[in-house]
């Protein structure tokens, strides 16, 4: 039985993917899951140091695709989580160092000896992006409740269903403050989700803790933004966990409304 | 397609399939050449939807409901049966059936819409349209789902959003000044009619209500909308 491929993207930069992807990883890990994440930011690789693996590795992914090293070579085993793998982007070339069809390529040949593969993708929607969510079963958007973060996220989520085949996209809001949103300054998390009408995978808390473990190279799983993370993990495995005042489908309401409001 | 017997003729219509039945001749055995028809070249009507229109043929609500599960069978929908015979509009209403086409007039000799009645092409979009995505069309465009900020249409005729209108529209964009806009909440990054533009006023909080912007008196004014 070959892993589940999942991609995490966003469209604009900074809005957490990395940062998401070394926690999520690290989360299916701790729920006793083989991960092997993959830095598909050529050129501005960050999920090495967000893991805290930068010192140990050896090849990387285009290293792999030009033949001048094995797969197995470019792994970097995570010290905390023996079952976490990394495979680090080049930092010395660009995006069009590979093609979508070298990465499918390189994620069938992980496939059968993990449980999970999580891409890291580039922000943007070029190739970069379209390498990362090319081998995709399903793919992560990663927002900010703020209307720039979820603008691109909703050009990237209508790339996708555009694509063929189209993968099945979730939603994460990350970096949500509680205080921000009571004082009615920020985005709730049903103004995105009525902006995105896409299913919500989970809503990260903002916590210095997630930046302290990035600076340390060391996924904080204790923390409040960790149980978040290890929430979604859990969802991602397919467990029904309810959300927290989960948001309804806003036009939905509304039409109910108009007729009648059988709600 | 027209078939060779002039007892009966199958054609397409916009709505499916439109048999025409001779109002001569015994039911059994006219329907039975039908369905041999219809046998014949299986893969064509295969899940097809049909109407049928018998003239002036009185038919009994047994007859129809025979015929109707015969071409169950073959999973065929019947959905309407036209006739001037009150018989047969009894039999076919009991059966839960249409008996119209488009009006309850008849007209049923064309089934094509009057001229007055065609108007401009349509394109209808059946999803959301995302921010980046751009439509544009001489004609009307009806949007089945929501057009998010970033998106954009740009219409000959009307718009009309059945969702949330976020993005930017321009409708009567070759200077038709009669187009309108209307969507379940009418809230448009920017919209224009013809060669006049507005925005949205910026209250945020408030009720989504479906609106119709149109051109009064030289500029673009929305009110509610009753769909």
């Amino acid at each position: 039985m070959g892993a589940k491929v999942v991609t995490v993207t966003s469209g604009k930069g900074g809005v957490g993917k990395t940062t998401v992807t070394a926690n999520l990883s690290a989360a299916l890990v701790s729920l006793e899951k083989r991960v092997a994440c993959i830095d598909a930011d050529i050129g501005l690789r960050n999920l090495d140091l967000i893991l805290g693996v930068e010192n140990r590795i050896k090849y990387h992914l285009v290293d792999v695709v030009e033949g001048r090293c094995k797969l197995q070579d470019a792994i970097v085993k995570h010290k905390q989580f023996p079952n976490l793998s990394i495979i680090p982007a080049a930092q010395d070339r660009d995006k069009s160092a590979i093609s979508p069809t070298q990465m499918v390529a390189i994620v069938n040949d992980l496939s059968p000896h993990y449980d999970y593969i999580i891409i890291d993708s580039p922000a943007g929607i070029e190739r970069g992006f379209r390498n990362a969510v090319a081998p995709a079963q399903e793919v992560l958007i990663v927002t900010n409740p703020e209307v720039s973060a979820v603008r691109d996220a909703d050009r990237v989520i209508g790339l996708l269903e555009a694509a063929n085949p189209r993968p099945p996209a979730r939603l994460i809001i990350n970096r949500v403050k509680a205080e921000m949103i009571k004082r009615g300054d920020m985005l709730t998390p049903d103004d995105v989700f009525d902006m995105l009408s896409i299913p919500l995978i989970g809503i990260i808390p903002e916590d210095e803790a997630v930046l302290v473990a990035g600076n340390r190279g060391m996924p904080d799983l204790g923390s409040r933004a960790g149980h978040a993370f290890k929430t979604i993990a859990r969802r991602l495995m397919g467990e029904e966990i309810p959300l927290k005042d989960a948001p309804t489908p806003g036009l939905f309401r509304r039409l109910t409304r108009l007729f009648g409001g059988r709600t | 397609m027209v078939s060779r017997d002039d007892s009966f003729a199958i054609k397409g219509i916009r709505e499916g399939l439109l048999v025409t039945l001779s109002a001569e001749g015994e039911w059994e055995a006219l329907t039975a050449r039908v369905l041999a028809r219809i046998d014949e070249k299986q893969a064509f009507f295969k899940g097809a939807r049909v109407a049928l229109d018998v003239g002036e043929r009185p038919v009994l609500p047994h007859e129809m409901d025979s015929f109707r599960l015969l071409l169950n069978k073959r999973e065929i929908t019947l959905w309407a049966v036209i006739s001037s015979s009150h018989t047969t509009q009894t039999s076919a209403r009991h059966a839960g059936l249409e008996t119209a086409l488009v009006t309850s007039q008849g007209g049923l000799e064309s089934p094509e819409v009057s001229s007055e009645m065609q108007g401009a092409p349509g394109l209808f979009v059946n999803q959301t349209m995302r921010n980046g995505r751009t439509v544009r069309y001489e004609g009307h465009v009806t949007v089945f789902g929501d057009v998010n900020a970033g998106a954009q249409i740009i219409a000959g005729g009307s718009v009309i959003v059945w969702g949330k209108l976020r993005g930017i529209v321009h409708a009567g964009a070759l200077g038709d000044e009669t187009a309108f806009v209307c969507a379940l909440d009418l809230a448009p990054t920017q919209l224009r009619i013809a060669g006049y533009i507005t925005v949205s006023p910026e209250d945020k909080r408030r009720k989504p209500r479906p609106e119709i912007a149109l051109v009064r008196n030289g500029r673009i004014i929305a009110e509610s909308w009753n769909p």
